[in-house]
């Protein structure tokens, strides 16, 4: 299908968008476009204004601001991330997770910005944007700026805490220090696919070798990505492990989990047990896991 | 919209190293513009959702899907299609011969989106080249014929002799 009509927008500045946003009823912002374009196409959304953030300058790129805070700009393309540098090394589970976003077509286009506020359950970006307690920045022409946390981001299935009038701008990520494991592992039925459930970890050590700070994230799993806080704590002051992993991966089977017509609570629920214990035996056991997160 | 207004602008866009200028709705998608507006229908339309990949043209050296992005938005964009990887006297490129030879395209309707794929692929020389590599990158371009072997095979065939044509000049 074809997308139906709208007022097409251009705005080169980051005001000029705002005040757009703000003065309209039923208006969309397209980011890369990798899932609104489909929704427009497919006429899911039938905005009556359609402002493209693309001609924006300022919007995309990495910095690293002192303190060793790194905010990325919410139109910053997947692919330009997956490329980056520092960022492999200061945060290669991005990287991992980033490679399992649909296909390097949609990378091209794709922002980080655009799947964060598009939300969806089983997305990388935000799992790993709620695996590091990301800040999310929005902007609005009437309030200004505001920072709001991960954890708090998801109002409900597929929708952003933000009101109608406000863009995301950027996410602010604080990398881990020192040596910290890592994995981000998904499990779908066709390669590209958005997994059923991810789970993604990163695992830092004292220097006995105890666990000193857990993060686990699930994806796929509620109707947004989720903390597997119970998990967590059981690994904290623990030897890494066989036996610890598969008692915080047993803790995945307590969560609420999405039931639909293809997959039941507790599919989802025993999928998850599994791919957190996987998640963090890889953590443990390649090199790769090893590298700073 | 309630009062349906025809939304168009003019757009210009070098298109397989040819300035266009041309006008478009703004809810034409590149693809579509690219085939009606153009004339150009060597890029081709499968699902209009972005699953398939048939619609893959590059837009400013990166391949993309056709469908979901705007005419609009390649304003300015320099676009590549299938139809400027042969030379003009009809000569295959390296990568086209190399599909020939392997039998890698049967009914053909997602070959232009593989090659534009692999158009972007063999320009980058930073990646070690396997099949792995190879299967990884045409992941997002479907095939119902072949069953993806013969493409693997001339896709790692034409990348190799490529990279070694590219090493004899450097």
């Amino acid at each position: 299908m074809k997308c139906g009509p709208f007022r097409y927008h251009a705005p080169t500045e980051l005001g000029e968008a705002l005040e757009l946003l703000g003065g309209m009823d039923n208006a969309k912002a397209l980011a890369g476009g990798q899932s609104l374009m489909a929704m427009l196409n497919l006429r899911y959304a039938m905005p009556d204004d359609l402002i493209d953030l693309n001609r924006i300058t300022g919007l995309a790129g990495v910095e690293e601001e002192p303190g060793g805070v790194i905010r990325i700009g919410a139109m910053t393309r997947q692919r330009v991330l997956e490329r980056h540098a520092g960022l492999q090394h200061s945060m290669p589970i991005l990287r991992q997770a980033l490679l399992q976003v649909g296909h390097i077509q949609t990378r091209n286009r794709g922002t980080i910005g655009g799947s964060l506020c598009h939300l969806d359950p089983a997305a990388e970006q935000p799992a790993i944007a709620l695996l590091y307690e990301a800040e999310i920045e929005a902007a609005s022409a009437a309030r200004g700026s505001r920072r709001i946390g991960m954890a708090d981001f998801p109002a409900f299935y597929m929708t952003p805490a933000i009101e109608p009038d406000e863009l995301v701008t950027a996410i602010r990520f604080r990398p881990w220090l020192g040596q910290v494991r890592h994995c981000f592992l998904e499990f779908a039925r066709r390669h590209g696919d958005f997994a059923i459930v991810s789970a993604g970890c990163l695992v830092a050590c004292d220097a006995a070798g105890r666990i000193e700070r857990a993060s686990i994230v699930l994806g796929g799993v509620g109707s947004a990505p989720l903390r597997l806080v119970a998990g967590e704590a059981l690994l904290k002051g623990e030897v890494p492990g066989d036996a610890v992993f598969r008692a915080a991966a047993a803790t995945a089977g307590d969560i609420e989990a999405m039931d639909d017509a293809t997959y039941s609570s507790t599919y989802r629920r025993h999928l998850a047990q599994v791919m957190v214990r996987r998640c963090l035996e890889k953590a443990f056991a390649s090199e790769e896991g090893a590298a700073a997160a | 919209m309630s009062d349906t207004v025809l939304d168009e602008r003019d757009i210009a866009l070098t298109v397989n190293g040819r300035p266009r200028r041309a006008r478009c709705e703004t809810r034409t998608n590149l693809v579509d513009f690219l085939r009606h507006g153009l004339g150009l229908t060597g890029s081709h339309v499968g699902c209009e959702h972005g699953v398939c990949g048939a619609c893959t043209v590059l837009v400013d050296g990166a391949a993309i899907r056709g469908c979901l992005m705007l005419a609009v938005q390649a304003d300015g964009a320099v676009v590549e299609t299938v139809e400027s990887l042969a030379d003009d006297d009809g000569t295959l490129s390296i990568m086209q011969a190399a599909f020939a030879k392997h039998h890698a395209l049967q009914c053909g309707y997602c070959t232009p989106g593989i090659l534009m794929t692999l158009a972007e692929v063999e320009r980058d020389d930073t990646v070690e080249l396997s099949e792995d590599f190879v299967r990884e990158a045409l992941s997002g371009n479907l095939c119902r014929c072949t069953g993806y072997q013969n493409i693997v095979d001339a896709a790692m065939d034409a990348l190799t002799a490529i990279r070694n044509a590219k090493g004899g000049t450097a």
